[in-house]
């Protein structure tokens, strides 16, 4: 018995390593790979890595341009760009991440909701969902941005209210579809709860398409928390979110080109990153799913 | 058909109902008086006063959402509390430069990406398809706002060749066109990038249907299969992502707007949230929200006139 365990934990282990070395074979999702990777150990070891404290002002040397003390320059205030940037990809990561799961928890439950349910529950969720839908996201957040006021929290709050509808509608599909399967005729006539049905049965069937979408999701949390921030509506200065640096940057934009080179820079290159290796994830994992990702 | 079309039309409806009851009841979900936000904390009780009265805000929650909506379907926006001036002036004003702005960014995406795509597909595996490839795939990583600072970085700050900012001269065609160039190609980037991989990948799945070998093996030109048969079918797809296209289009000139300085609807809302002055933020935001559900339904209707083999109305819900 505890033979046949081992052997199945190893098994499974072995698909894990093969996943991996079936994304990094493919050019796409090695380049992809490795951005994620230095993204991550960045983010974990950010104080190790930055020279600098992000909030440290040397203001004799502000607008530099990259030199051996300050890699890449310094801001309006003589901060070190590269020391505010590492810091910055914590930002990026810290909202992402709190807004995806957001969007994912109610989409989910919604989805599920409407999907299960059907009739008039559905068709309440439907239209309170094409109604959020109505507007375009970024629209949407600064309207309640702009009555919530800036912070840290609140945008977390407003991007996870915003990007649920997508998850919703996708675990919805997913459920119309699940719900009519033998496997849920045969608990129902076995005399299962709907909760029963819906949370053991039918979510474990149905996740694995949000999920990925979630995981495609984070670069496009990541650039629109920062287009937030560089309105102003943001994560406020001096955290130094992408978005931060990048208004920054384009108030002194003919005094130094710096700041908006690297922090632009940091942005395609993550989103870049993010979108390769998320695609070769899909394709390997599922490669029906191939091309169902949109904008 | 038609009674999809129809119950489309009233889902429609529906939306922009809900929509706004949501932007006059958004005041009241938030915390705080919004006259209060507004005015700052020095101000005089007498003006928050006068300031909540001009807003409707010292009426029921119902009233407001009434008066609001009978305003609205009566062609009024409302005043700006500030100045008094008219907000459909204000909206009238910035309009066309959004709705210009997003034309010319869909239509240079049009211009290249589709070529591009219809090329990539038409020469699978060649070293340009891999270039396109890559290409096309940091172009949707781009997103607007940076590519706008970067075009403004490189041609107008370093190299000084474009104008920078604003309209350009009032009455001057020329310079006008000179002045939306960058903002155009800072929109059209991202969409570039993904109307090539779409039409790419729609095209390829075109080309392997049996009607297109019918055509080559009834001894078509392979000119005429592909532009005639083929690339007519693989645009259809294309159609109904454009009509989103549009919308998020819309979000992103907010941004490209603010960068460049055009005074469009995206820095109308932008000013108005800077300033605090919500019934220009619940106006701006109303009218972007009709012209995404608008475009949404017209981009419907299209669909279904391109390709009468869909049948909207047997699709899931």
């Amino acid at each position: 018995m505890e033979n046949a365990i081992a052997s199945q934990t190893r098994k499974i282990n072995l698909e894990r390593f093969e996943i991996l070395w079936d994304i990094l074979r493919r050019p796409q999702g090695a380049i992809g790979f490795a951005i994620v990777f230095i993204f991550i150990i960045t983010v974990i070891f950010a104080p190790f890595i930055a020279p600098y404290d992000y909030a440290h002002q040397d203001i004799p040397n502000r607008f530099q341009g990259p030199s051996v003390k300050y890699w890449l320059g310094t801001d309006h205030l003589g901060r070190d760009l590269f020391s505010r940037l590492v810091y910055g990809a914590r930002i990026a990561l810290g909202v992402a991440i709190p807004s995806v799961s957001i969007a994912l928890s109610i989409g989910i439950l919604f989805g599920l909701l409407a999907g299960y349910l059907g009739g008039t529950v559905d068709n309440l969720i439907v239209v309170l969902m094409d109604s959020l839908q109505a507007f375009p996201s970024l629209i949407l957040s600064l309207a309640i941005l702009a009555l919530l006021g800036p912070s840290l929290i609140n945008v977390v709050i407003v991007i996870g209210l915003t990007w649920m509808p997508n998850y919703a509608r996708v675990i919805r599909a997913q459920v119309l579809s699940a719900r009519e399967a033998v496997y849920v005729e045969a608990e129902r006539s076995l005399g299962a709860t709907n909760q029963r049905i819906i949370f053991s049965h039918i979510l474990p069937n149905v996740i694995a398409p949000a999920l990925i979408l979630a995981a495609m999701d984070l670069p496009w949390v990541i650039t629109f928390e920062a287009g937030l921030s560089f309105m102003g509506l943001g994560v406020r200065p001096p955290t130094p979110s992408w978005g931060v640096i990048l208004y920054d940057g384009f108030y002194n934009i003919r005094l130094s080109p710096w700041p908006v080179t690297w922090s632009g820079l940091a942005l395609i290159l993550t989103t870049m990153g993010f979108t390769l290796f998320g695609e070769t994830l899909r394709d390997v994992l599922d490669p029906r799913l191939s091309g169902t990702r949109g904008i | 058909m038609l009674v999809y079309l129809i119950k489309r039309f009233f889902m429609t409806i529906a939306v922009l109902l809900l929509v706004m009851v949501f932007l006059s009841l958004l005041v009241h979900i938030v915390p705080g008086d919004a006259a209060k936000t507004l005015l700052g904390p020095r101000a005089s009780p007498e003006l928050i006063q006068k300031i909540r009265a001009a807003m409707d805000l010292d009426k029921p929650a119902y009233v407001q959402v009434a008066n609001f909506l009978w305003k609205v379907l009566h062609g009024d926006l409302g005043t700006d509390v500030f100045t008094g001036v008219s907000i459909n002036r204000l909206v009238g004003s910035a309009l066309p430069h959004t709705i210009i702005l997003a034309i010319a960014s869909l239509t240079l995406a049009v211009l290249i990406g589709v070529p591009l795509g219809v090329f990539s597909a038409t020469h699978p595996d060649s070293w340009l398809d891999r270039i396109t490839a890559i290409l096309s795939i940091s172009f949707t990583t781009i997103p607007s706002y940076v590519a706008g600072l970067f075009l403004l970085l490189i041609f107008a700050v370093q190299l000084k060749v474009m104008p920078a900012i604003g309209l350009g001269k009032e009455g001057n065609i020329k310079d006008y066109l000179m002045h939306l160039i960058l903002p155009t190609v800072a929109l059209a980037i991202t969409w570039i990038g993904y109307l090539a991989r779409l039409v790419r990948t729609s095209m390829l799945e075109v080309l392997n249907e049996t009607y297109v070998r019918a055509a080559r093996a009834s001894g078509l030109s392979e000119r005429l299969v592909r532009y005639k048969y083929a690339l007519k079918n693989a645009l259809i797809p294309t159609v109904a992502v454009l009509g989103v296209g549009l919308g998020s289009l819309m979000g992103g000139a907010v941004l490209v707007e603010v960068i460049f300085n055009r005074p469009g609807m995206g820095m109308l809302i932008y000013n108005a949230i800077k300033t605090r002055n919500y019934p220009v933020v619940r106006a701006g935001v109303l009218i972007v929200a009709f012209l995404f559900v608008f475009v949404n339904f017209l981009t419907d209707l299209i669909y279904t006139y391109l390709d009468p083999r869909i049948q909207l109305g047997k699709q899931q819900r």
